[in-house]
């Protein structure tokens, strides 16, 4: 399946979709990309006079390209479904946050496999600014319905 | 290996996942995975993998949606090995 295809078959859309490309995708592993924009609604809140990108926002950036979009790509390898009725859903978190991420930057996600069996995906997570910088790293884990 | 030294293995793996106490302090062959441990769905993928890795066995889908039990997970894990 074809990376275009997959952000296209995500049930996410604006103000909370949180993946720009998937630009390598393998049974292994898979990277992606993600650009804040400044515009987004939660830099008004987060933090007053002081946008910086929320860690929650980070981990679903995350978990949109290392579980949700991943996770899409494994099961259409392994069988002919109809993505538009699979469900999702976020099973557990263990991310650290090493760098704040600003209003217009670009992030780079990069998830390895731990498994993928009996519905459940789970994925070693990284996320990198465009200096290469380690931003968040951690563990996800979410079941995905076909 | 008999039945309850399986359990008493098993025991040792649903420990990190168990949400009562009580009940796990009371663990029998009739507990109930979700019902009496209160253990999360999503969390009994991986004890079937961490019975897989303590086992050395492997279990299919079908002997997954089995082993909501003790004493049923028991006799999956005892059948695995009578077929090493």
């Amino acid at each position: 399946m074809k990376s275009s295809k997959i952000i296209s078959k995500l049930p996410y859309q604006e103000p909370f979709l949180y993946v720009k490309s998937i630009d390598e995708v393998s049974e292994d592993s898979i990277k992606g990309s993600y650009t804040f924009k400044a515009s987004s609604w939660f830099y008004k809140g987060h933090f007053k006079n002081n946008p910086i990108t929320p860690g929650v926002i980070l981990t679903e950036c995350a978990a949109q390209i290392g579980l949700a979009s991943f996770g899409f790509y494994l099961l259409s390898q392994q069988r002919d479904i109809d993505l538009e009725q699979v469900k999702l859903a976020m099973t557990s978190t263990n991310v650290e946050f090493l760098k704040p991420v600003l209003p217009g930057d670009k992030v780079v996600v990069e998830a390895e496999k731990i498994y993928f069996r009996f519905n459940k995906l789970k994925v070693s997570v990284k996320m990198f600014d465009v200096s290469g910088n380690l931003v968040l790293r951690g563990e996800l884990a979410g079941v995905i319905l076909p | 290996m008999t039945s309850e030294a399986i359990q008493e293995r098993l025991k040792t793996i649903v420990k990190p996942y168990i949400n009562n106490q009580e009940n796990f302090e009371k663990l029998s062959k009739e507990s109930d995975f979700i019902n009496d441990l209160e253990i999360n769905s999503a969390n009994l993928v991986d004890i079937v993998l961490d019975v897989e890795d303590e086992f050395d066995i492997r279990i299919e889908n079908d002997d997954m949606e089995k082993m909501t039990k003790v004493e049923a997970t028991v006799e999956v894990i005892q059948k695995k090995l009578s077929q090493k």
